[in-house]
């Protein structure tokens, strides 16, 4: 092959000038063979021990019961080895199988359409904002202080580069978002969008009142509902429902492992009106030559291949393949699974937050209803009753001071349809014992 | 590969659903109305019930309807299709990595943290760079990811009146879309005879407002820069950074380093050059490397160790790693959580199947294979820069286009019924009619040969009978599509069926 490309060495077809050449050598790993790669790979997950661990954690990340269905299909090489179907031809499974994610997208929000995916929960709300800014020429947004903080933080982050103002909503003291300023703060027409979360970061159902959205509509402002578990829409009445002209939002716990925080896939699903100013791509229905139906990436005119420095975004690579796992874990529940997998996830928050606030010290910090999850006050720092939960082999929740100094005495706990009466049991068995361990009334002072 | 004899359309899994098919996957449980007012629940949801030996046929067919590199292949120029090796999968299904929250203390998930720091540490001596960050979530996001950093670093340095993003014709279309949505003003340059960047019209572009020169290098039309030293300099004496878009890393890995060439800023594409699948479209990952003098800007979190005795790449047993928020000089969270870490792991198992000698060797091949291809068409088609190329060259359909009217899509179609995938076509954009092959190194010569030969046929074909290439495909299970009838009535979504006589189809039924 050498000779037939008229080199002499493999060295030379790579070779570049000297002004450029490798200054330094270069340390990466010594090759290993495949049958001890797995060995090092293994040894170096053996340092987590998080796995052994009872867990309470949520806030934006659920474990959930996954059917092994769902792999053996989504590992299926054709899907795994595949890229962006440029070629529809070649690509009708795909570009079907993703047609059905839009589809699930926009029955779950209640909305008209939805793109093909984003990277996650927090860059869907930042593209969300993105299209509510370009569709009102408006460039501030007022987002509730219980939006997931670090969506909120990538939001920061999007718009520090794109000169935008965030204001905040305060929460109220139930633990939904307080609305009593919103009529006079649109009523300025300076908002691009108003962004609310359901269940909230606090595990608060906290949809826009009703009444509300007559007033947001006047003003011609947006609504951005913002989803982080997105089980609970099987449940919940839709964000179209109570407003939403964007759904924004992760889908994760559609049977996309953990995984330390990725890949995980976010939506956003809107109305027709906003559609062209959808970000990514989207699979449409068509007609090929003979008239049979068919499946091809459409509207492309919006996009950065296209478009270049006018496109609604820079997206190309998306998440296609977590959207496909969801897509395959939605046709596997059904409405019927989907269902159940709510109920049992409600009855466990509930069975949860009965047992723990029984405990003397230990109360429901907000009434409002919630979801899957709840902020429960502990005596004394959050830090420390979590600290010592690990120590009994139980991850607790998460600290809310590491986001709401008001909210240092505060843990949030996730609750799914994996959690046991067992484990509820050894949780609560375990804070009780804080509660009555040697030097515990020093703690509650503080 | 799809049979060419099936070709009904396979019914919406919304179609096939029925009442009494649910799969039994949990206890029941209690209504939801009985634990929530009426008010906070939807009032139905339409989605269809399958049993899951339907919904494993319906998605065992729509696979078989699907082109991937398993298939066949794949010579999708700067897409680097290459073999993606399931001992990957293997590593990133390992239950303590897979299952591991986000939220676990970092004391917990020391494992995870030092296969993240490894990988930075390793991309950053194969790249010549200080430091990488794993938060962006792919390409397009690190350069998004590198230019607030930009915005940051000028605004630190008072030179915030620096606007403009200059980037060569031969671009992908990710840069200026990036470039512009942090408000940047977009400079396209215009490349030379050779399909380079020259200095010489560099050197009018830039200025007291240039912030950031992107380039890729090899461009897309796989040559090398080779000016690159000098773009460098003259970008670095105006005041701007240099940021190189890493899509064409599998080039050079090992034998060359952006951070040699004065690139400040850099981004790797997971999926691309370290064989990570790309799913269909992504989950991707774009790591983010940078040069000492803008670590401070990285996005947050960010892998630092302490008390170790292990230098270079290695995580030794005695470090202690930790995940740092408090960064005060940085431009924030990119995503809702650290990186995409399943792929980090799948990255790193490749780095370790490899080492240093089998990367720069990966690099090697997949020059050598796309320099053979080229080699072989050069009779065939038009070689519009006919020089040594590197992992990938463009070739063009314009003389075969005036001869017989057949296009590069035409081309690509006819690939696709001799079970090839098409290469990349009507990009890079100074080239007309053309496409771009990049074979990647894992491909045998056996299977070049036969790309090779069958692009022969397929020209003979067109200047015998162009109506027997115009017509192609005519093996996939659909042909070609009317794309305009897609974008002029967009359906982006199955509705349900408009009840006959005012009542909602069973399975949609209230809770």
């Amino acid at each position: 092959m050498l000779r037939a490309v008229g080199a002499g060495s493999l060295e030379e077809l790579v070779h570049v000038p000297d002004a450029v050449a490798v200054r330094a050598p270069i340390s990466v790993p010594p090759a290993l063979a495949e049958s001890q790669l797995l060995d090092r790979m293994t040894a170096l997950a053996g340092r987590n021990s998080a796995q052994e661990y009872t867990s309470f954690l949520g806030a934006g990340a659920y474990r959930h019961y996954v059917p092994p269905v769902i792999a053996a299909l989504s590992m299926r090489g054709e899907f795994l080895t595949s890229y962006t179907p440029y070629q529809a031809e070649v690509s009708q499974g795909y570009l079907q199988a993703i047609y059905e994610w839009q589809t699930y997208v926009a029955l779950l929000t209640g909305l008209d359409v939805a793109n093909a995916s984003v990277y996650d929960g927090a860059t869907a709300l930042a593209e969300g904002a993105i299209m509510a800014v370009n569709a009102t020429g408006r460039r501030k947004m007022l987002v509730s202080r219980a939006v997931h903080p670090n969506y909120r933080a990538v939001l920061q982050t999007y718009a520090d580069g794109m000169e935008l103002r965030i204001d905040e909503l305060a929460y109220s003291s139930d633990g939904r978002t307080d609305f009593s300023g919103l009529a006079e703060a649109v009523g300025g027409k300076g908002y691009a969008a108003v962004v609310v979360q359901s269940p909230n970061f606090f595990g608060t159902i906290d949809p826009l009142p009703r009444d509300l959205a007559a007033t947001l509509r006047a003003s011609g402002t947006l609504l951005i509902s913002v989803t982080a578990e997105a089980l609970a829409l099987a449940a919940l009445a839709t964000p179209a429902s109570w407003g939403a002209d964007i759904a924004v939002g992760e889908g994760q716990s559609f049977g996309v492992a953990v995984a330390y925080g990725g890949p995980h896939v976010g939506f956003i699903a809107t109305t027709n009106e906003h559609l062209r100013r959808i970000p990514g791509r989207l699979v449409g229905k068509t007609l090929d030559k003979e008239g049979r139906d068919a499946y091809v990436l459409t509207l492309q005119a919006r996009e950065q291949h296209i478009r270049r420095e006018k496109a609604t975004s820079n997206i190309c690579t998306n998440q296609a393949h977590c959207a496909l796992t969801a897509t395959i874990y939605l046709a596997a529940l059904g409405r019927t699974g989907l269902n159940a997998c709510a109920s049992l996830n409600l009855r466990r928050a509930h069975e949860l937050v009965k047992r723990v606030g029984a405990l003397q010290g230990f109360e429901r910090r907000f009434g409002a209803h919630f979801f899957n999850e709840v902020v429960v006050r502990v005596p004394g720092r959050a830090a420390d009753v979590l600290t010592y939960l690990e120590g009994c082999k139980i991850l607790g929740g998460v600290d809310l001071g590491r986001w709401y100094p008001e909210l240092r005495d505060c843990v949030l706990m996730a609750a799914t349809e994996l959690t046991t009466q067992a484990q509820i049991a050894r949780l609560v068995a375990a804070l009780s014992e804080f509660t009555t361990r040697p030097g515990a009334r020093v703690a509650v002072r503080d | 590969m799809p049979s060419g004899t099936e070709r009904e359309p396979i019914p919406l899994i919304f179609e096939t659903g029925q009442d009494g098919r649910a799969n039994r996957y949990f206890e029941d449980g209690p209504e939801i109305a009985e634990l929530l007012p009426r008010k906070l629940v939807r009032d139905e949801l339409p989605l269809p019930d399958n049993s899951e030996l339907d919904v494993v046929r319906h998605f065992t067919r729509l696979s078989q309807r699907t082109f991937g590199i398993d298939s066949a292949f794949y010579p999708l120029g700067s897409c680097t299709m290459k073999y993606n090796p399931r001992v990957n999968e293997a590593a990133a299904a390992l239950p303590p990595l897979r299952d591991l929250h986000p939220f676990a203390p970092d004391a917990l998930s020391q494992g995870a943290l030092a296969i993240m720091w490894e990988l930075e540490r390793a991309l950053s001596s194969l790249f010549g760079m200080a430091a990488f960050s794993l938060n962006p979530a792919a390409g397009a996001h690190a350069e998004l990811a590198a230019l607030l950093i930009s915005k940051a670093y000028f605004a630190a340095r008072g030179e915030s009146a620096r606007n403009a993003v200059i980037v060569p014709d031969t671009a992908h279309g990710t840069n200026p879309a990036s470039a512009a949505m942090v408000g940047y003003k977009v400079i396209s340059l215009k490349s030379d005879a050779r399909g380079r960047v020259d200095p010489i019209v560099l050197r009018e572009a830039v200025g007291a407002n240039t912030a950031v020169c992107m380039m890729t290098n090899p461009n897309t039309l796989g040559l090398f820069e080779d000016h690159i030293a000098e773009i460098a300099r003259v970008v670095h004496d105006a005041g701007g950074l240099m940021y190189y878009d890493g899509a064409n890393a599998n080039a050079l890995m090992g034998n060359a380093r952006p951070g040699d060439m004065g690139f400040d800023l850099m981004h790797l594409n997971l999926h691309k050059t370290f064989s990570i699948p790309h799913g269909g479209g992504g989950a991707g990952a774009g790591p983010l490397g940078v040069a000492a003098h803008l670590v401070d800007f990285l996005p947050t979190p960010v892998v630092t160790a302490s008390g170790g005795s292990g230098n270079g790449w290695r995580a030794s047993d005695d470090e202690v790693f930790r995940l740092e928020f408090e960064r005060p000089l940085s431009i924030g969270p990119m995503r809702s959580f650290w990186s995409n870490f399943a792929h980090v792991v799948r990255a790193l198992t490749y780095v370790y199947a490899n080492g240093l000698e089998g990367l720069s060797r990966v690099s090697q091949l997949a020059v050598l294979n796309a320099n053979y291809v080229r080699a072989g068409l050069r009779d065939v088609l038009d070689i519009p820069y006919d020089e040594p190329c590197r992992h990938e060259f463009v070739a063009s359909a314009q003389t075969l286009k005036r001869e017989t009217g057949v296009r590069a899509l035409d081309l690509a179609k006819a690939l696709l019924d001799r079970g090839y995938h098409a290469p990349t076509i009507y990009f890079p954009l100074l080239v007309p009619e053309c496409l771009m092959v990049e074979p990647t190194e894992t491909e045998s010569k056996e299977t070049l040969d036969g790309f090779i030969e069958a692009l022969k046929e397929i020209v003979a074909t067109a200047q015998a009978n162009p109506a027997a290439i115009l017509s192609a495909p005519r093996l996939t299970p659909v042909g070609r599509l009317d794309e305009a009838r897609a974008a002029r009535q967009p359906d982006l979504r199955w509705r349900p069926p408009e009840p006959p006589s005012g009542s909602a189809p069973s399975w949609s039924r209230l809770i």
